[in-house]
């Protein structure tokens, strides 16, 4: 028999609240995503007439094909806007409450923050710092732990990129004054 | 029979040192990605690709697909020891699964759910291995009329039958097929849609593409649940896995049944997740009991995950025999494939034998390996969640810039990775499908180059589509299936006005 006894427990500290007020409905956002969709489809047929969406001795010209799939966005955009304000459904579906935004944000900022740091820093340091920063503010978890991860991850990428695959990778300072 | 002796020749280019370790390292790093919440078989192929790009292609794809199976068996683990449906297609499984482990029967739902997932592979294998050079060698003679009818079927299936907002399903695949135009046109060299960017000049890149969509997007979506969470703990004792099995021959129409909606399913696109659940509800319906589903019945662990991996497994059949892929994971083989320098569709059966049958032996033995894998490791792996996801989630988005980065060595990549996670994020959550967008993504240019290539042969007249037997029925068959919902609703209402005609003369 299996000892079924043994629980696993996992906490998060940093869980968003349950009764958080929401932010935007969905429908605010469907409306929004689908104007910009629409925004784009006439740019790209614009940018596809351009080139020439017509037909030559050849055949068709490069931007025939995408000219009528540009066409077939805007419509179905166009749509979707009209559908999206007769959505009763979707006016009430919360989209992202402000907690939830709270916790996409603590990711998402550190990411972009991550990704400017790895073109001055390489990307094993700036993946250390992420990693136990990421772990220590919002995982709450031991600053040794933390750190100790993060080195541990980031050596075991570099020596598993850099050095065994030999894939190149960005690197920085760091690297530079062991000889990297 | 032809199949059997190029399936030996296929076991005997996988049988190295080096294939199988790589077998094992995929299997693992698949259960591991499969057990973490908010990861499974798409995201766990796009984030680990990039380890592939330095290996020959059989190795590459070996390791890929034990990564797929080990994602597919590690989906069970969560769902039935924890509630949580590590993917979509595991919802079906917790509904017995749980139960289970919370009357003490965790060990046995496990090996139910591990051997109906073996079963279920097993099955879609055996058709891939002697129905995919049948109907590749069919392809062998589609020119390009027959090629685009087969990409326009494949679309106009994922509208007319996928459950989300039609308007939302064609806006996914129209913005995928322009994004895929984006760069240097094939035929003609002319720059599109570049706005003279000298980054956009060599395109979007797929597998970037995908890494956002499916990576980066999933990490910000898991971050809104509450992620704590509590289990049971699982060991399997070799007397619990015989007894199972002792007891397998007992639901052979179930184990039958499922595979076989399974492998129907997992063909046309969009598969799994209906075929879990229609697995469960077939099982259910047929049984004498159905009251007993829902309470802890094995039954019910079984009909999901055989129908769940059939339709996971034979989802490759139409990658490999036409080029088209049946799923997300699919479609992100097929990107990698193609990083490899090979070239999908019927050709690959001629051109590369050793890689085709390499691939399909490996979907034998990843399966039993991957069996045996989990059954003797699960309690490793259920221990994988004790390691708190703010620990997970930097890694993982670590891994997702070094792949993206690694593809074509461009910082702009990176951004356009990030760029892709808001994208599948916000689509996400106002239910534009993902599946068709990556679809379109992977098969745009070769749609396009089809299509253009027909009017090119045809001189612009669009009745090359209908030129023959074969392409007509295709391309009617494809326009049948976009306005399927219209056609469906007509029939039911002349049914609906008709019965109760028929009910007056009676």
């Amino acid at each position: 028999m299996s000892n079924a006894e043994l629980e696993i427990a996992v906490d998060d500290p940093t869980a968003p609240e349950e009764d958080s007020p929401s932010v935007t409905s969905n429908r605010t956002v469907d409306v929004g995503v689908s104007l910009l969709l629409l925004a784009l489809a006439v740019v790209l047929a614009w940018d596809n007439w351009r080139t020439g969406a017509s037909w030559d001795s050849t055949g068709p010209e490069p931007g025939y094909f995408p000219f009528y799939l540009s066409v077939i966005l805007g419509g179905a955009s166009l749509y979707g806007i009209g559908a999206a304000f007769l959505s009763r459904k979707e006016a009430v579906e919360t989209f992202v409450t402000r907690a939830q935004l709270r916790r996409v944000m603590a990711v998402f900022v550190p990411t972009l923050l991550f990704c400017i740091a790895m073109q001055f820093l390489g990307i094993y340091v700036a993946s250390f710092l992420l990693i136990a920063g990421f772990m220590r503010i919002v995982g709450r978890i031991a600053i040794w732990k933390s750190l100790l991860t993060a080195f541990l991850f980031s050596a075991v990428m570099f020596v598993t990129f850099d050095i065994v695959f030999d894939v190149l990778m960005p690197k920085g300072p760091l690297e530079a004054a062991f000889g990297y | 029979m032809e199949a059997l002796g190029l399936l030996l020749h296929g076991f005997a280019v996988l049988l190295t040192w080096k294939t199988l370790a790589l077998m094992m390292v995929g299997l693992v790093l698949g259960v591991f990605v499969g057990v973490l919440p908010g990861l499974g078989g798409p995201n766990g192929v796009a984030i680990l690709l990039p380890l592939t790009f330095s290996m020959d292609p059989t190795s590459a794809i070996v390791m890929l697909s034990c990564i797929y199976w080990g994602a597919l068996f590690g989906g069970a683990i969560t769902s039935i020891l924890f509630n949580i449906p590590g993917e979509a297609w595991s919802v079906a499984t917790t509904f017995d699964g749980y139960p289970m482990a919370q009357q003490g029967k965790a060990a046995e739902a496990l090996t139910a759910a591990f051997t109906s997932s073996f079963i279920g592979s097993l099955v879609a294998v055996l058709l891939i291995t002697f129905l995919a050079p049948w109907i590749s060698s069919f392809a062998l003679k589609f020119g390009p009329p027959e090629f685009f009818a087969v990409y326009l079927l494949t679309f106009c299936s994922f509208v007319g039958l996928g459950r989300e907002d039609k308007h939302k399903t064609v806006i996914a695949m129209a913005l995928g097929l322009l994004l895929a135009g984006v760069g240097m046109d094939t035929v003609s060299g002319q720059l599109r849609m570049t706005f003279g960017s000298t980054d956009l000049l060599r395109g979007i890149n797929f597998l970037v593409a995908v890494i956002g969509l499916f990576g980066i997007s999933e990490i910000l979506l898991t971050m809104e649940e509450r992620l704590a969470l509590r289990g049971h703990a699982a060991s399997i004792s070799l007397r619990t896995v015989l007894a199972v099995w002792k007891d397998l021959p007992k639901y052979w129409m179930t184990l039958l049944r499922s595979s076989v909606i399974g492998c129907w399913l997992g063909i046309t696109p969009g598969g799994a997740i209906a075929a879990s659940f229609m697995g469960y509800n077939l099982a259910k319906r047929f049984s004498k009991d159905p009251d007993s589903f829902g309470k802890g019945r094995i039954e019910g662990v079984f009909a999901p995950e055989t129908a769940a991996h059939a339709s996971g497994t034979a989802a490759l059949l139409p990658m490999l025999a036409l080029g088209i892929p049946g799923s997300g994971t699919a479609a992100i083989l097929l990107g990698g494939l193609m990083v490899w320098g090979l070239n999908p569709g019927p050709l690959l059966f001629v051109e590369h034998k050793d890689f085709v049958w390499g691939l399909i032996a490996s979907m034998y033995l990843g399966n039993v390996v991957g069996l045996v894998l989990v059954l003797s490791t699960v309690p490793i792996f259920a221990s994988i969640l004790r390691v708190p996801f703010a620990a997970v989630a930097p890694m993982i988005v670590v891994s997702c810039a070094i792949g993206a980065y690694a593809i074509q060595n461009a910082m702009f990549d990176v951004w356009l990775m990030l760029g892709f996670g808001v994208v599948g994020y916000v689509f996400k959550k106002i239910k534009i499908p993902l599946a068709p967008f990556t679809l379109a993504l992977v098969l745009g240019s070769r749609a396009e180059d089809a299509f253009r290539q027909s009017m090119i042969i045809s001189g612009g007249n669009m009745k090359v589509f209908w030129a023959n037997g074969l392409v007509g029925t295709i391309t009617t068959l494809a326009i049948l299936l976009l306005f399927w919902p219209l056609i469906d609703r007509l029939v039911a209402s002349v049914s609906k006005s008709s019965a109760p005609a028929a009910k007056a003369e009676a």
